[in-house]
């Protein structure tokens, strides 16, 4: 096994808030190899967009970030701002969900696309916009040279996240992060957009860290799944394993509260009960536990630690973990 | 064109309704000529992507968006043709939920003058006879009815102002409401919530719903039928499990393969929708959704494709239906 | 029932109950000075002060003494009763002008903002057309025509603050009917004047009456502008602005006369700005709800 590109060690993310400190991520382990898939998933205020934002170095001001990010061999956190900058863009790209509020409205696609790639690659202008065609006929824009006129508002959201891979892709990075990339987009065009980010990752032997709230995407598209819950990771296993055999309850019900295409019209729906504990008020026992349904005494008391299941690189955090011989769900 | 799977006289009938509107000097095609029955009791979902005029189409019915032309017969009565009064006494038997649950409060009123609102807009001058139906509807979605009515909106989660706009909806004994995309806003997690809810009270008051989403899991989760809209057309109609399990129109088709399955053994099948749906201003001829169709043809461009049943009960606008 | 398992007793006593907001010691402080001048202005008449406009002219620029606590200014007039009877009519032009703004202004802008289309139009036209008038030449010619005296000067003043107060209220207005909450009104079959009223007015109100005391402050430098232009304030009546513009002939021998009515004017316009800046801060109600 080669090191691995970026390791997430002991991450943890304060932020603070006039109720007090939020912990928004809690003491996080990960790694991801060159040219593989992390999927993150969790429900909103998991914590899976301030991991990212950590790990790009991009946290709101008054964060305090503690536990190291080493990436490529040099730990982030400790990086100077100069350097970071050109790491980020170049080695380190990253897609947002909203395309429409990460592409600045008032320049052209073009000047956008061309200004990263000048920045980074060194190139001349005319080099520049050659290449800037060919990333956007890489990521399936009909008519690239005349898109490279037009402004953002000008096209529809499907293409302006396609142009928002395009400028991440520009400089061949070593790690991408798409963050809900395709939550602001319709059904249809969130399958195409899926595919032109994997085809591009085997492509480019990039890596990717894929956070989606949607156990679905993650399901295809990713190698490895960490399931965030309160700013922990409670369940981390190479894909097929995870959902073949999940161990943390909160996975499960997770997934069984997904509405089923192949399940009878008027099904009740497994819900979970209650919602996610106030990050401000940090719980003494294991964060699902009020919500669990297989929740004991113990699990109000004490936090359980990540364990390593049977299967090598599955982990999960519960004191009662679920044995299953089948899958729950579909 | 009545639908043979609509035996008694259908609660609403949308017959032909066409909504446009204006952006700038252009028109806006939002719902071109759309029927479409829901009977007493029924679930009917209406899906589609963003665009596709299903909103619009909810709006329409509640007539907060008027009619260009068709009709939208409520209980036998054209609402098309209200006015005023006439019209506020209709709303109260149709209520509407909306996407955006914190929006749909407002943040400076209290929680239970909120859900009392629609029985003083109705009417009910007794403040104590208020106050029971406020508790009774509040109980009824689990809220506590004693540590809520007191609050403000932003002291709830997303969750529980669905539950409080569901509770507002449910005060005045509706027997219609349209869900315009209640558990989009929504965590997976809360969405099951909801939906169990509504079925709840769906059971409970005796409602008929039109449930507008995007998503065909939830929409199948609820519905007893099942509407696909695309660009302002209805693409089919059907019951729900049959339409799942035997789309007849390939837009229907497409968006069953879209969705991503929570299984990795079932491999994401390659995207096969080409492009992205053209604009409601200037929808193509014919069979709108022909430009991203791989069965287009000739007479696709040529002949607007009219509803036809394809199955008992199932009907497709399409002139090369799927086996 | 799947649903009522949910424990919304242990969540919601679990949210922090309505939390004080921190104002600052700053805003009370304004506060404070607010309720010192206002109450000063209004109980002037009964104060034992002297007469404001007796003149001693044998005890012109007096400097302070038990007799004349702040001293005489140049006609031997109280200084101390000159500035209290001074703010009386600074704040009464100050605080009735942006009211007849607020009014009329904030009507239209609500009206304008929620009906849209041609009323819209006509409203938004006529304001501009008001600020597009050289607000000098409207004080001069009302003044000429109707006289100089304290209810014309608030009238021009209150009109010229009409279209501000009305974009304030369309602006407002226009993100708000737009808004999930204000259609659920009108579907469940609510008049128009129930949806101005109860949904819309107020969610307007605040953004206006934060509004207002930042144009109470503009008001009262306004009113002291032209009654330093000899516009404002018809003489012997004091107000800061008049006082000022006296005191800048005797500038050399006693800057006092200046400088006192201008520190009044000062710290109250800084103490209506303070706490305007604050509520309009506070207009939001999730704020710190995070």
């Amino acid at each position: 096994m080669s090191a691995p590109l970026l390791t997430i060690a002991d991450v943890a993310v304060e932020l603070p808030t006039p109720r007090g400190s939020l912990r928004a991520v809690d003491h996080v382990d990960l790694s991801l190899e060159a040219g593989r898939t992390l999927g993150i998933v969790g429900e909103s205020g998991c914590g899976k967009t301030m991991l990212s934002r950590a790990v790009l170095q991009l946290l709101p001001k008054r964060a305090k970030l503690t536990g190291r990010v080493m990436f490529d061999g040099q730990d982030l956190a400790q990086l100077a701002p100069e350097r970071l900058r050109r790491l980020r863009g170049r080695d380190l790209a990253v897609v947002f969900q909203d395309p429409m509020t990460s592409l600045n409205p008032v320049l052209t696609i073009g000047t956008q696309l061309m200004e990263t790639i000048q920045e980074h690659l060194e190139l001349d202008a005319p080099e520049a916009r050659k290449r800037s065609i060919e990333l956007l006929a890489a990521v399936g824009i009909p008519a690239p040279d005349q898109r490279l006129a037009q402004y953002p508002h000008q096209c529809s959201g499907g293409m302006r996240q396609r142009i928002a891979i395009a400028i991440a892709l520009s400089c061949e990075p070593k790690l991408l992060i798409a963050d809900e990339p395709t939550t602001a987009l319709d059904v249809t065009i969130q399958a195409q957009i899926l595919d032109l980010l994997a085809r591009e990752q085997r492509r480019r032997h990039m890596a990717m860290i894929l956070i989606t709230h949607d156990l679905g995407v993650v399901a295809g598209r990713a190698d490895e799944v960490a399931v965030m819950y309160a700013g922990r990771v409670v369940e981390r296993a190479p894909t097929q394993a995870l959902f073949k055999r999940m161990h943390m309850p909160y996975t499960e019900a997770l997934l069984a509260a997904i509405p089923k295409l192949d399940a009878a019209p008027h099904t009740p729906l497994p819900a979970i009960s209650g919602r996610p504990p106030d990050p401000t008020r940090p719980l003494r026992g294991c964060s699902f536990a009020p919500r669990c349904r297989y929740a004991a005494s113990d699990c109000h008391h004490a936090k359980p630690a990540l364990t390593s299941a049977e299967i090598p690189g599955h982990l999960y955090a519960c004191f009662h973990p679920i044995q299953m011989t089948e899958r729950v769900g579909a | 064109m009545m639908q043979p799977a609509v035996r008694a006289e259908p609660l609403l009938n949308v017959d032909n309704l066409v909504v446009e509107y204006g952006l700038g000097n252009k028109t806006v095609h939002a719902v071109s000529g759309v029927s479409l029955q829901v009977a007493r009791g029924e679930t009917l979902g209406l899906v589609g992507e963003s665009g596709c005029g299903k909103s619009t189409l909810g709006r329409a019915v509640l007539q907060l968006r008027r009619a260009k032309s068709g009709r939208v017969l409520f209980d036998g009565e054209d609402l098309t043709a209200m006015e005023g009064e006439a019209l506020r006494k209709m709303r109260r038997r149709v209520q509407l939920i909306f996407q955006d649950p914190i929006a749909s409060l407002n943040p400076r009123r209290r929680i239970g003058d909120i859900v009392s609102e629609p029985l003083i807009i109705a009417g009910v001058k007794d403040a104590a006879e208020r106050k029971r139906r406020v508790h009774e509807v509040l109980s009824a979605v689990g809220l506590d009815p004693d540590l809520v009515a007191g609050r403000l909106p932003h002291e709830f989660s997303g969750g529980q102002c669905q539950r409080i706009c569901i509770a507002r909806s449910l005060v005045l004994n509706p027997e219609f409401i349209v869900c315009d995309e209640p558990v989009s806003a929504l965590d997976v997690s809360i969405r099951a919530q909801i939906l169990n809810l509504l079925e709840e009270m769906k059971a409970r008051f005796g409602l008929t719903l039109l449930f507008i989403a995007h998503d065909l899991a939830v929409v199948k989760a609820v519905s007893d039928r099942v509407a696909v809209m695309y660009l302002g057309r209805l693409c089919e109609v059907g019951p729900s499990e049959r339409l799942f399990a035997r789309p007849a129109h390939p837009y229907t088709a497409l968006l069953l393969q879209a969705i991503p399955v929570p299984d990795p053994d079932i491999r994401p099948a390659e995207s096969v929708a080409n492009g992205e749906p053209p604009s409601p201003i200037a929808p193509p001829s014919g069979c709108r959704f022909r430009t991203r169709c791989p069965r287009a043809d000739q007479q696709c461009s040529a002949e607007i494709p009219e509803l036809r049943e394809v199955a008992p009960g199932q009907f497709a606008a399409c002139h090369h239906p799927l086996a | 029932m799947a649903t009522l398992e949910l424990s919304i007793r242990d969540e919601v006593t679990a949210a922090p109950s309505r939390r004080k907001r921190k104002l600052g010691l700053l805003f009370w402080i304004a506060s404070g000075w607010l309720v010192i001048i206002l109450t000063l202005a209004i109980l002037a008449p009964v104060l034992p002060l002297q007469n404001p406009v007796d003149m001693d002219m044998l005890e012109r620029r007096a400097a302070f003494s038990s007799e004349h606590w702040l001293g005489t200014d140049g006609l031997g007039r109280d200084e101390l009763a000159r500035l209290i009877f001074g703010a009386r009519a600074s704040l009464t032009v100050g605080l009735i002008a942006p009211m007849i703004g607020l009014t009329i202004g904030g009507a239209f802008g609500l009206l304008a903002g929620y009906f849209r289309g041609r009323f819209e139009t006509l409203v938004v036209g006529s304001m501009d057309v008001l600020l597009a008038f050289p607000p000098l030449i409207f004080a001069l010619a009302v003044t000429a025509y109707l006289g100089q005296s304290i209810p014309n000067l608030t009238l021009i003043l209150g009109v010229l603050g009409i279209p501000a107060f009305m974009r304030v209220a369309r602006a407002a207005t226009l993100t708000l009917a737009r808004r999930e909450f204000v259609i659920a009104a009108e579907a469940l079959g609510a008049s128009h004047a129930r949806i101005l009223l109860r949904e819309l007015l107020p969610n307007v109100i605040l953004p206006l009456l934060a509004f207002f005391l930042l144009g109470v402050a503009v008001t009262i430098v306004v009113e002291g502008a032209l009654s330093f232009l000899g516009l404002g304030v018809p003489p012997p009546m004091a107000s800061w602005g008049s006082m000022i513009g006296e005191g800048r002939d005797s500038l050399d021998v006693a800057p006092r006369l200046a400088f006192l009515p201008a520190a009044g004017l000062f710290l109250t316009v800084l103490a209506f700005n303070l706490v305007g800046d604050t509520l309009r801060a506070l207009t939001d109600p999730r704020q710190g709800a995070l």
